[in-house]
Formats: structure tokens, C-alpha cells, sequence
């Protein structure tokens, strides 16, 4: 990538390209994009901002792509998760943000995505959080910072219809 | 691309933890990037589900560098047993 955005930047290349500006102008004025990996890759966030994040929302889950898209089987399993239990939540894409990504694994010392956080805590990746999910503890966990799982109302709504 | 293997996994988890049981599945087709491991160990009991995930982690640091994808299920040998018990039902 470095190398074509210099093979771009040449006075040649920028001359030539001159030329197709005048010809088609329309077309070049869309076509103005930038590489942010010119730059020297960012360091990791630091502590304090994480601490801050984290803090964003009760839940908070940094995930590979966002809870529309992901792009990670185990970040998509996080967020069928909370779907399931109707959770709000705040989603952070790693993959926007390599600062991010890095500061994350930093600050929790845990080496993958996706990290969920519950009231600033870490909990955990997606395989505790499916253990969570599958032995009840996700819905006592959510219930101790005020938000009532959807699957919980189901089954009261359930238990109330057999009385 | 990663150089291990299952096998190595295994192995490395059993003297390390000294785990009971161990299975490690290489579900990457062979080019070691992925791979799931239950583990059933002593070293598990009293540790909260984090504590436990952590060890296996913190076990397999250097190892986790390069394998991109890495799912675990850690038990202590009673947990284990009830698990047995309900796959059985």
C-alpha cells in the first residue's frame, strides 16, 4: 500500500495525472482518497481512555466489525447473545482502530476479540460468555446492573400463562 | 499459519496443568490457526470461570501469538463429571 501511494506521489505519475484531470474532471473529484497507513502505526491506547470506554454503558463489547456486520464467528456469536436477551449495549469495531485493538488486549491482559464488559468489568470473551448464557449466570449478571434479560420475561410470561 | 499442532497442545496443557483429560481439536484444515480444547484439571478448582479461562491463556501465551482463532471449555473433575452426565441424558 505505502509503495503505490509512492508511486502516486511522483512528480511523473502527478503530471500525467494532470493530464487525465483536464480530460475527465468529474471522475478524478471522487477520487480523492487517503491511506492512513502512510503514518507510522498508532501505540495502544492507554489505560485511562480504556478505563473511560469501558465505562461508556453498562455493556460494552469490543468486536471485529459492528453488530450489523461482524466480521468474526466469535464476535457475531457475542452479538446473537445479547440480541437474545435484548440487551443495549455500546459496540466498539477493533478492526477500525489498530490503537484500539492493541489497547484493549492491554488493558484486560486477555489476548483476543471480542471482550465484553459488564458496569466497567471485564467478564470475558465468547466462550465464557456462552457459558454464561447456557448456565444462567448471564441473566444474574444483567439483572445486578438493573437490565432484565429478555429470555428471563419469556419465562416468567411462560410461568404466569401455566398458573 | 501456525506451527503447532493439537498434538503439541495437548501435550503442553497435560504437563503444564496437569490436566486429567484433554482434547484439543485442530479445526483450521491443517494450517494451525485455529483450534478448540476442553480441559479438565485440578488446577481449575476455586478459580471463578475468568480465573480459569486465564491460566489456559497465560499457559498457552506464547502459543497464542500465532494461532488466530482459540476456543476453550476448562473443568475441574467434578464439573467435568456432571457434564459427562448431561451429554449421557
Amino acid at each position: 500500500m505505502n509503495r503505490i501511494c509512492q508511486i502516486l506521489l511522483r512528480p511523473s505519475y502527478a503530471s500525467n495525472l494532470a493530464t487525465t484531470v483536464r480530460t475527465v474532471p468529474a471522475l478524478t473529484a471522487t477520487r480523492r482518497w487517503y491511506s492512513a497507513d502512510a503514518a507510522a502505526p498508532p501505540a495502544a491506547l492507554d489505560k485511562d481512555t480504556l478505563e473511560k470506554l469501558v465505562r461508556t454503558n453498562k455493556v460494552v463489547v469490543f468486536m471485529k466489525g459492528n453488530p450489523q456486520a461482524p466480521r468474526c464467528g466469535f464476535s457475531n456469536a457475542v452479538v446473537q447473545i445479547m440480541r437474545m436477551h435484548g440487551v443495549p449495549y455500546d459496540a466498539h469495531d477493533v478492526l477500525e482502530n489498530e490503537a484500539l485493538r492493541q489497547g484493549v488486549k492491554d488493558y484486560t491482559d486477555w489476548p483476543t476479540i471480542p471482550q465484553v464488559f459488564i458496569n466497567g468489568e471485564f467478564v470475558g470473551g465468547c466462550d465464557i460468555l456462552m457459558q454464561m448464557h447456557q448456565n444462567g449466570d448471564l441473566i444474574e449478571e444483567l439483572k445486578k446492573v438493573g437490565i432484565v434479560s429478555e429470555l428471563l420475561k419469556a419465562a416468567e410470561a411462560n410461568d404466569a400463562a401455566k398458573k | 499459519m501456525s506451527k503447532y499442532t493439537a498434538k503439541y497442545l495437548e501435550d503442553k496443557l497435560k504437563d503444564k496443568l496437569e490436566a486429567t483429560y484433554v482434547h484439543v481439536s485442530d479445526d483450521s484444515d491443517g494450517c494451525g490457526g485455529k483450534f478448540s480444547a476442553v480441559i479438565v484439571s485440578k488446577a481449575f478448582e476455586g478459580k471463578a470461570l475468568l480465573q480459569k479461562h486465564r491460566l489456559v491463556n497465560t499457559t498457552l501465551a506464547e502459543e497464542l501469538k500465532e494461532i488466530h482463532a482459540f476456543s476453550q471449555k476448562s473443568y475441574t473433575p467434578a464439573e467435568w463429571e456432571k457434564v459427562q452426565q448431561q451429554e449421557k441424558q
